[in-house]
């Protein structure tokens, strides 16, 4: 009988510890996937993060190295500098990415560093127990904003892909989400797109993921899955932000 | 040549093969010259947005098994305590150059001591050391480089050189060793793409679980015992039959040797005990260096923060005083002298 739908061979057989409902394991799969299809997975090295998703060291299936607090794309441009034949990406959760970060974040994308980054935006630091991240959206409430994100004394929510978008460095900025089935296809071609992008030595490449966290948001694994839709969609609209190599094609 | 550009050609020299740094006075003359020469050297040079992204650069070059280096001063260095912390549990070599400036806060750009406490004490947060390396001119310098990236790769651990203002700014002659060509091999552990042919390489120093935590850190420190064993390294000056023993690292140890020369050529029975190590601090050869003597005497450019270690390490068997300079004033050769006779009474 012809097998039609398997494990990447990228994603190690073993059980995760994400929660039921979580996008971790989309987004794994989806990365493990793109890895599998390009032949890259003996050639790759990841770059994980401090967050929910800080024990993807045991997933994935190339060699991994955990990165300090929002320090992954520093790591990753040490290894990329040095093993420039190599395949880097960062897995990197909104707090990480977006908050301690950020200057890692925007200088690895304005130095134009030869990385993918995959970042995942749940609007909230889930491991430490649900605390609003620099993404939480207005009036959301968390653990450190129990009667909702106040924007007067809180700030307003990042947009990574919209604030990258301006660097010159950055090859490709997009945002996709995890919602529908449409739009995980959708997030597996911005996945793949990054990935050649760095085989074409075409600069920095960041997707940015709208994902769940049902066990903070408080909400059913399917309810998350709204809340994507009909909350974080519209603060976070989906979209190529910047792909230069779409630029480069039409300019043909 | 200049102290700063003498450590980068050496780091060069033994296989460095990246420098990640940040513009801080008094340690930019390395940058620089790493700016120039790297490429050439078929190496890496990059300036980081931040001391804390240089340092986890050199992170991430290290664990993919090269031989990266990052330099700062004092201020700087505070900065990378975090990556070398994660370098450590995550049992990764790497040299750091610490060409000390006064402080606290932003001090000043002079030559200081005053990171003595945070090199051999508390370099992070967690259970770790690092091996510290105190140079006292410019060819020990170049030859403390290639010590320290073996010894870096040889016990997996970050290694510093805890150099100052004074040594990175000054020039001596100097020769360099034959560029190395062959280096160590990482492959078993380094996170460098594992071609299908292995199983997947872990960096980590993340463990949730207590007791394996424990016996990782228990078994880092087996090998901080053995690097304790066999690494230590100090120079003994006239020590011999001496009554007072003057102990001092770098470059005050430099001045300390001119006022012990002059006190010796006017018949006073007084020695030198210079650290080569910091950590780990060489017990036995200050035993070795003090057996006849009455009395020490610390000399640092800090409020006194070697002199812990003296008295632990001869047991507080004799008193201990104390003479320092700070905030970047150098003592001279005239004051410690001074300090000498004040001590011996005068010729003996």
């Amino acid at each position: 009988m012809a097998v039609v739908f398997d494990r990447p061979q990228a994603l190690l057989d073993v059980p995760t510890h994400f929660c039921p409902g979580c996008g971790h394991g989309i987004v794994h799969r989806l990365v493990c996937e793109v890895l599998d299809e390009m032949g890259v997975l003996g050639e790759t090295i990841g770059v994980v993060p401090v967050g929910c998703s800080v024990m993807s060291y045991n997933y994935f299936g190339c060699d991994v190295i955990e990165a300090p607090h929002g320090r992954a794309p520093a790591v990753a441009t040490g290894v990329k500098r040095t093993n420039p034949d190599k395949v880097v990406f960062t897995y990197q959760g909104d707090g990480d990415l977006a908050a301690i970060g950020t200057a890692e974040t925007v200088h690895s994308g304005t130095r134009g560093e030869n990385i993918v980054i995959i970042f995942i935006n749940n609007t909230t630091y889930g491991m430490t127990g649900g605390q609003m991240a620099p993404t939480t959206l207005p009036g959301q409430v968390t653990q450190t904003t129990p009667f909702g994100r106040n924007t007067d004394t809180a700030g307003f929510p990042i947009r990574m892909c919209e604030l990258m978008s301006t660097l010159s460095g950055v090859a490709l900025a997009q945002r996709v989400a995890i919602d529908s089935v449409p739009h995980i296809r959708e997030a597996k071609k911005a996945i793949r797109k990054a990935f050649e992008n760095q085989k074409a030595k075409r600069g920095l490449s960041i997707v940015e993921v709208l994902s769940t966290c049902p066990t903070n948001w408080g909400l059913s694994p399917e309810a998350s899955m709204k809340f994507v839709q009909e909350k974080m969609i519209p603060y976070y609209p989906l979209g190529v932000y910047k792909d230069k190599a779409a630029e480069e094609e039409a300019a043909k | 040549m200049k102290g700063n550009e003498a450590l980068a050609e050496a780091a060069i020299r033994c296989g460095c093969k990246c420098f990640f740094g940040y513009p801080i006075t008094p340690q930019t003359e390395l940058s620089a010259y790493m700016a120039k020469r790297m490429e050439k050297a078929g190496g890496v040079f990059l300036q980081a947005e931040s001391e804390i992204a240089a340092i986890n650069m050199v992170l991430g070059a290290a664990s993919t098994g090269v031989r990266a280096m990052t330099s700062s001063s004092s201020p700087g260095v505070s900065l990378k305590a975090e990556g070398i912390s994660y370098m450590a549990g995550s049992d990764l070599p790497a040299v750091i150059i610490n060409v000390q400036r006064g402080g606290p806060g932003l001090g000043s750009i002079q030559p200081a001591q005053s990171d003595y406490f945070q090199a051999t004490k508390a370099m992070g947060h967690g259970d770790f050391h690092v091996l510290v390396y105190a140079p006292c001119s410019v060819q020990e310098m170049v030859d403390t480089v290639t010590l320290a990236f073996d010894k870096a790769d040889e016990y997996r651990m970050p290694v510093m050189i805890l150099a100052d203002g004074l040594l990175g700014q000054m020039m001596e002659p100097v020769t360099f060793p034959e560029p190395k060509t062959e280096l160590p091999d990482k492959s078993d552990w380094a996170a460098c793409g594992h071609k299908n042919e292995r199983e997947h390489h872990i960096i980590n120093s993340l463990f949730l679980d207590a007791p394996l935590l424990e016996a990782k850190v228990k078994e880092r420190f087996e090998r901080y015992r053995l690097v304790e064993e066999n690494e230590t390294d100090a120079e003994l000056y006239m020590c011999e039959d001496a009554e007072l023993v003057v102990t001092a690292y770098g470059a005050s140890a430099r001045v300390a040797k001119s006022a012990v020369t002059k006190a010796r050529a006017e018949g006073i029975k007084v020695g030198l005990f210079r650290p080569k190590t910091l950590w780990p601090f060489p017990v036995k050869e200050i035993k070795e260096a003090t057996k006849d003597a009455k009395k020490i005497l610390d000399v640092e450019m800090s409020m006194g923060q070697m002199i812990y270690d003296v008295k632990l390490a001869t047991e507080c068997r004799i008193p201990v005083e104390f003479f320092g300079r700070t905030g970047g004033v150098i003592p001279t050769p005239a004051e410690i002298y001074d300090e000498i006779k004040k001590l011996t009474g005068g010729a003996q």
